[in-house]
């Protein structure tokens, strides 16, 4: 099949290096502390974001970092003609496990241990001060933050989407961050590297890149391909990716900026 | 962006629109890009002994914001203000909760932070008023002071190695009755040095919890006993029965007159609104918008219909804009 035409068009009208049209909201779910949907043209995908909370499982606990825990789901409607197998299959845990590393990776999960955060609230500016360590022993509570993903319409990249959600509701509930994580697609097609596979793309059975980083400190937290690619195809391919998730990173740091304005002016402070 | 859930019409939302906008353009004129988001870098010039406080960490030998929300410095020390966050306690916030459960000698109450805060039997005030060693008896009885699911109001006394204690050795903490418990993000509450209200011309008592959660009540008399000893206490207890007792048979007794009822409703509807729009929550902007609700003569039902909600905005912008003036 051909999936770039002559022209250099794929098979949605999109040139191999161009994104689909990606759209984020921030705040969609009342009560979670912090929510997003994130669209990538017909991906769609919304997180909600609850804690720093008390960890429910007492033997999942952390002596010194907060619990993440993240649940993938994809919403029976969100696929056209197959109704998928309800949640618990492996594809979803394993979709979940892979957000939830990349997610702990950015989190600053270190600040919250059993004691530091609520004892005196010294942040990180004290962190390192002997005077704390003295009060470490004192209190025990444990924290956990929970990430919920749900796939509302899949078209390929539900991953990328997922993990782009994810960050902006993790930033939405106030969550220290090391940097903001970002994902995108690329794959390899009719020997052209394209970017932000759609479903038919994705399902072609070529390569498909999966790579998130942290744009700021240009690290790299997920990388996932699912065939075989040459190490000088593979780097373009990877290159492309990374110029995907630069795009994406500008994008939210657009929202989140105008969100916080937003709350700063509604205020009035 | 957050949007509001709201039905309006084309001319309600010019409205909304403009008002908005002429908040945002007063509060920029007060500080500009002063807002960063997660990874932004934090200008600032390298004087020596810089302080990095919260919301922040340092890259590549620069300040780097690590939540989304205003910057502040005091001095040396540079800070960034989450504008969404969880509540965080501090010693001495004023907040009120409820009672998840009772437990040998404290009660588990509901705070809207991350972990469920404990009120001890041995802080806080018998009903009796008398200072005295809590006894076995004290811990059998403690379901006459709080069951679970009751409101209750205390302070926040600090971490010990079990969690967040509670206190309420005052007279004006305790059980709440006869009113509304509100929710709203406890980013809209500003601590202040007073959180209780009463609301004279309504007839209802306010208390806004540092927790964000928000007390709409009918008024009761508060004799605080901190300042009246023991011996002229007891005294006056034999005189009149007690008035805070929240006995069965006292409430019963005691009948909310409708038009209270009515005022409970309408500032709770006020502050349902206010937080909507994500304003803060005091208790001048609270009673202004109740104002405006009897003075325009919308039922109270109506106080939530996007009309309102138009007004409330509208009324907020011109407020600031004459404070600013001032």
């Amino acid at each position: 099949m051909e999936y770039v035409s002559p022209e250099g068009l794929r098979l949605d009208g999109r040139r191999p290096m161009e994104m689909r049209q990606i759209r984020a909201d921030i705040g969609v779910v009342a009560k979670a502390d912090g929510s997003a949907l994130f669209e990538m043209g017909n991906t769609k995908v919304i997180a909600a974001v609850y804690g720093p909370r008390e960890v429910q499982n007492r033997s999942q606990q952390l002596n010194d970092s907060a619990l993440v825990r993240c649940e993938y789901t994809m919403a029976n409607f969100s696929t056209g003609d197959r109704m998928r197998k309800p949640k618990g299959d492996r594809r979803s845990t394993e979709i979940s496990l892979v957000i939830r590393q990349t997610m702990e990776a950015c989190i600053m999960t270190h600040l919250m241990p059993r004691s530091q955060v609520p004892l005196l609230h010294l942040g990180e500016l004290f962190l390192h001060e002997c005077v704390v360590c003295s009060f470490l022993s004192l209190v025990s509570l444990f924290f956990q933050i929970d990430i919920f993903v749900q796939v509302l319409q899949a078209d390929g990249g539900t991953r990328s989407a997922c993990i782009n959600a994810a960050s902006l509701a993790l930033a939405d509930a106030g969550i220290p961050m090391r940097d903001l994580v970002t994902s995108c697609s690329a794959g390899y097609l009719n020997s052209t590297p394209l970017l932000d596979l759609n479903y038919i793309e994705d399902s072609a059975g070529g390569a498909d890149v999966t790579l998130g980083i942290m744009p700021k400190l240009d690290k790299v937290t997920l990388l996932q391909m699912d065939a075989k690619l040459s190490v000088e195809t593979f780097e373009n391919v990877m290159q492309l990716a990374i110029e995907g998730c630069k795009a994406v990173a500008t994008y939210i740091r657009e929202v989140l900026l105008e969100n916080t304005k937003q709350l700063e002016y509604r205020r009035g402070i | 962006m957050r949007e509001l859930q709201l039905s309006l019409n084309q001319t309600q939302k010019v409205r909304l629109q403009r008002a908005l906008e002429k908040l945002e353009s007063l509060s920029s004129k007060a500080n500009s890009n002063a807002s960063v988001t997660v990874a932004d870098s934090i200008p600032v010039n390298y004087e020596d002994g810089l302080l990095k406080g919260h919301g922040t960490s340092e890259f590549n030998g620069e300040v780097v914001a690590t939540v989304c929300g205003i910057v502040e410095r005091v001095n040396k020390l540079v800070y960034v203000r989450a504008l969404r966050a969880r509540y965080k306690p501090e010693v001495g916030d004023i907040i009120v909760g409820r009672v998840i459960e009772v437990a040998p000698k404290r009660w588990r109450v509901e705070i809207n932070y991350s972990h469920d805060a404990v009120l001890m039997l041995s802080s806080m005030n018998l009903p009796d008023g008398i200072q005295r060693r809590r006894t076995a008896l004290d811990e059998l009885n403690m379901r006459s002071i709080f069951e679970e699911n009751d409101v209750i109001c205390a302070e926040v006394r600090g971490f010990q190695h079990d969690g967040l204690h509670l206190q309420a050795r005052s007279q004006k903490y305790g059980k709440l009755g006869r009113g509304q418990l509100l929710t709203v993000p406890s980013y809209l509450v500003k601590r202040r040095k007073q959180h209780f209200h009463n609301l004279e011309n309504y007839g209802i008592d306010l208390i806004i919890g540092c927790n964000g959660f928000i007390w709409v009540g009918e008024h009761v008399q508060v004799t605080d006993d901190m300042v009246v000893d023991q011996v002229n206490k007891s005294e006056q207890d034999d005189a009149k029965p007690d008035e805070n007792s929240f006995s069965p048979e006292y409430q019963e007794k005691n009948y909310t007159r409708q038009e209270t009822r009515e005022n409970i409703c309408r500032a709770a509807n006020a502050i349902r609104v206010l937080s909507t729009l994500g304003f803060n929550i005091t208790v001048e902007v609270i009673t202004e918008t109740v104002d405006l609700s009897t003075s325009i003569n919308v039922a109270i039902h109506e106080m939530l219909g996007s009309e309102f909600y138009v007004l409330v905005a509208e009324k907020e912008s011109v407020r600031r804009s004459m404070t600013k003036k001032k």
